[in-house]
């Protein structure tokens, strides 16, 4: 069995009072409560203080550039595709720079777990607004205010057919524990976008303004409706509901695939001799 | 043989058709057609009028038959069986029942009775049929490469001329055991291929100029992360879109200076379907083994061009694998580091999941181990280790350039990747005048000269000239970067359409005494 100590990374160079700790303690948690070890995973991240996320703690990582989590946990995932692979991404880098990515790992629905660091704002590059930054915030870009209106996360992956759609809420550790884990058990894709206050750049989405408004779905919320599914996710205002939005059964990309039906790729043999014999035959 | 200027027959199914070749019909050419589809009747003894509407739609076919009328004529003048086409129209047609390939086969058939009876002065005939040989396009060269290489893994934007290769491996999936995923974007692509591969398996991707431009961030993250992987580029005319279904050779020094930083690549540019299986395997094997990314650069010509062989010799391939796969390799310390700073600057990669160490690769400058650093003097290490250890035995793997032609010649011409063909043709009916070639195919790392001393070829030529499908000699410019040679000469084309014999003739031919 593995412990929280397994899972000691670097020391974060994070601002105090970041959500990024709590994302950082409910993943190894998460992964002590699933009988998960370093080894046993694989952590994609791209770039962005989310992208440090891997170096805080010890596990197989691959910390990859801005946007392109997504696509590299594919190709892992399709290479061995036993080995849990979790992406950890921003807003900006996951809505922004690689939204393209996030449209078709949930259409694929590739068995990846995707926990956004959602602080609506660019910490790493001091403050910029970020794809779920709210209209009129002002920032040093915007002194006018954001004209955009925000990406709404879930009800984009709720269109899509997203086979998993949770929102997580850094000030919510242990609720946040419970979705990780329930993600990772999932069969297929599952965002979980974590709501994550930014302490120096991000002064109207505070730890204040969430206490004020997040919620827990009710005990018997279904999330199979895919019709309330869509009303949940419209919520972002006076209420924002934390919990799984949405859920199907959709088959995992991996299973789709015939010739991963057996064993991971990486374990197959590569039967080199009795492909020499025939691989040219067609062109005589 | 290479693409030649004269043509003999030409299937002309509009008026452009006509218009654009009969200036290049050969004495005894002939302009196929019909009067009823361009609405107009030509005189002359080099138009053969056959109704290819009317033969096609006798016995209840359609009017798309017409095509394999004219096909069928064409056979009918060369004198040929028509027993082979037979055979494809029934693969082909299949699947839309045997009605339509019987239709097909008479569509055929009176096409080519029809040219029989017609053709005045067909004065072809087709060489006698021998022993089967082999029929292969650089791409499908490349994918039984990449096959029997050991690729597990393809993703790929489609793009021309590269998407034969997508094709080809897609069909293999199931047999050959490698995962297919048309990508989002070539950005995915390269992405992708780069997360399989950090997992565990040889994987590939390939694209064109354009999608290579998207790629190129990828190509730096496969550098600092050390991750292998090999990319087909194959080339077009751009800038942009460019001529997308047309050739050129105008794409070296991106691949040679795509990305941002500095790192080795490897460059390949094969000029056959068979040097480019091997490369393939060769781009393979050194990108595993050195932890680098290889780049396979063809161009439209050379994807498509279909060439014969005997056969090829597969038992040449190479198939090392340099991971550290199964459980607890010996050669793998407790403290496993994935950068572990070593002689040669090959660190030990390990297959994630395979042993109880964890694997870390990072984008960032790192420690040993994988992670973030800012520390000026690992900084400094790290790129000895990534770039110059590696670059200082890189060399000697690559393999000089090919000699041929006149052994004492005072005109040496270069050429390098696709115009292997039609540069040794034209230098096989010059070489008795001082004509000879030398070849390049293993274009970055410039090899080194221990085997075969080309530099020393080249200063000591009298006149050097560099035949390259482009408008700025960019293989010239490579020569003289790195070796710091110049040539006397450079012979150019960048129309988009190939070197033929006769122009490649005239062209190199006024540099000879």
């Amino acid at each position: 069995m593995s412990t929280l100590t397994d899972f000691e990374g670097k020391t974060p160079t994070w601002c105090p009072g970041c959500g990024n700790f709590s994302i950082l303690r409910a993943f190894k948690q998460a992964m002590v409560d699933l009988g998960l070890a370093p080894h046993e995973i694989t952590v994609v991240s791209g770039i962005g203080q989310s992208g440090k996320f891997p170096h805080y703690t010890r596990c197989n990582a691959f910390n990859g550039l801005h946007g392109r989590t997504l696509p590299v946990a594919t190709g892992v995932k399709l290479v061995n595709h036993t080995m849990p692979v979790i992406a950890e991404a921003g807003d900006g880098d996951c809505y922004g720079e690689g939204g393209n990515h996030l449209l078709h790992a949930i259409r694929r629905n590739i068995d990846v777990s995707l926990f956004v660091h959602n602080n609506q704002i660019y910490g790493l590059t001091k403050g910029q607004a970020s794809p779920t930054s709210l209209a009129g915030m002002k920032t040093k870009l915007t002194p006018h205010g954001v004209i955009a209106e925000p990406l709404n996360p879930l009800l984009l992956a709720i269109a899509l057919d997203c086979s998993f759609v949770a929102r997580g809420y850094a000030g919510d550790l242990e609720h946040l524990v419970g979705l990780m884990k329930a993600a990772l058990r999932h069969k297929g894709f599952a965002l979980i976008d974590i709501l994550q206050p930014c302490v120096t750049f991000n002064l109207v989405n505070t730890y204040g303004w969430f206490k004020e408004r997040v919620y827990h779905l009710e005990p018997d919320y279904d999330p199979e409706d895919r019709a309330e599914a869509f009303k949940r996710a419209i919520e972002f205002g006076d209420r924002i509901p934390l919990g799984i939005i949405y859920r199907n059964h959709r088959l995992p990309m991996e299973e789709r695939i015939p010739l991963l039906a057996k064993e991971p790729l990486v374990r197959q043999a590569f039967a080199r001799g009795i492909i020499a014999r025939t691989i040219l035959n067609e062109f005589y | 043989m290479a693409s030649r200027q004269p043509i003999d027959i030409v299937i002309a199914l509009d008026q452009a058709s006509i218009a654009n070749n009969q200036a290049d019909l050969s004495e005894s050419g002939i302009i196929v057609y019909d009067s009823k589809i361009l609405k107009q009747a030509f005189t002359g003894p080099e138009f053969l009028d056959v109704p290819f509407v009317e033969l096609a739609t006798k016995d209840g076919g359609s009017k798309v038959m017409a095509n394999t009328v004219a096909t069928g004529a064409v056979l009918g003048m060369l004198g040929m069986d028509p027993s082979p086409f037979e055979d494809v129209l029934k693969e082909l047609f299949l699947k839309k029942g045997q009605a339509i390939v019987e239709q097909n086969i008479s569509a055929a058939r009176r096409g080519s009775d029809f040219a029989r009876q017609h053709c005045e002065r067909c004065a072809f005939s087709a060489a006698p049929p021998g022993r089967p040989l082999m029929l292969i396009n650089g791409n499908r060269a490349i994918g039984v490469g990449a096959v029997m290489s050991g690729c597990r893994f393809y993703t790929a934007y489609p793009m021309t001329p590269s998407t034969g290769i997508l094709t080809y491996l897609a069909g293999k999936s199931d047999d050959y055991g490698i995962v297919v995923e048309q990508a989002e974007d070539e950005i995915a692509a390269i992405n992708m291929a780069l997360g399989a591969s950090f997992a565990g398996v040889r994987s590939m991707t390939g694209t064109a100029g354009g999608g290579f431009a998207l790629m190129v961030e990828g190509l730096s993250l496969a550098a600092v992360t050390e991750t292998p992987i090999v990319i087909a580029l194959g080339q077009r005319p751009a800038p942009a879109t460019g001529l997308p279904t047309r050739t050129e050779q105008g794409d070296l020094l991106f691949a040679l200076h795509a990305a941002h930083g500095e790192f080795p690549r490897l460059i390949f540019a094969p000029g056959s379907p068979e040097q480019a299986l091997y490369l393939t395997n060769k781009a393979f094997d050194l990108s595993e083994k050195y932890q680098i990314p290889a780049i396979i650069l063809t161009d439209q010509y050379l994807a498509d061009s279909q060439w014969t062989y005997e056969g090829l010799d597969l038992s040449r391939l190479i198939c090392e694998d340099h991971r550290l796969r199964g459980e607890r390799p010996a050669s793998l310390s407790d403290d496993y580091k994935r950068y572990a700073l070593t002689d040669t600057g090959i660190s030990p990669f390990a297959v994630p999941g395979d042993i109880r160490q964890v694997v870390i690769a990072d984008s960032h400058e790192h420690d040993e181990e994988g992670h973030i650093t800012e520390d000026p003097e690992l900084r400094r290490r790290m790129v000895d280790k990534r770039l110059f250890r590696k670059l200082r035995s890189l060399r000697s793997e690559m393999a000089p350039p090919t000699f041929y032609g006149h052994p004492d010649a005072r005109t040496l011409f270069i050429s390098w990747g696709s115009t292997y063909g039609v540069v040794r043709e034209v230098i096989g009916n010059l070489q008795e005048q001082g004509a000879a070639m030398l070849h390049f195919t293993e274009i970055y790392p410039l090899p080194g000269t221990d085997t075969f001393d080309y530099v020393t070829l080249l200063t000591k030529a009298e006149r050097t000239v560099c035949v390259e499908q482009n408008a700025t000699s960019q293989f010239a410019r490579l020569l003289k970067a790195e070796i710091g040679f110049s040539c006397s000469a450079t012979v150019n084309k960048f129309d988009g359409r190939p070197f033929l014999v006769e122009e490649l003739l005239e062209a190199l031919h006024v540099y000879l005494d």
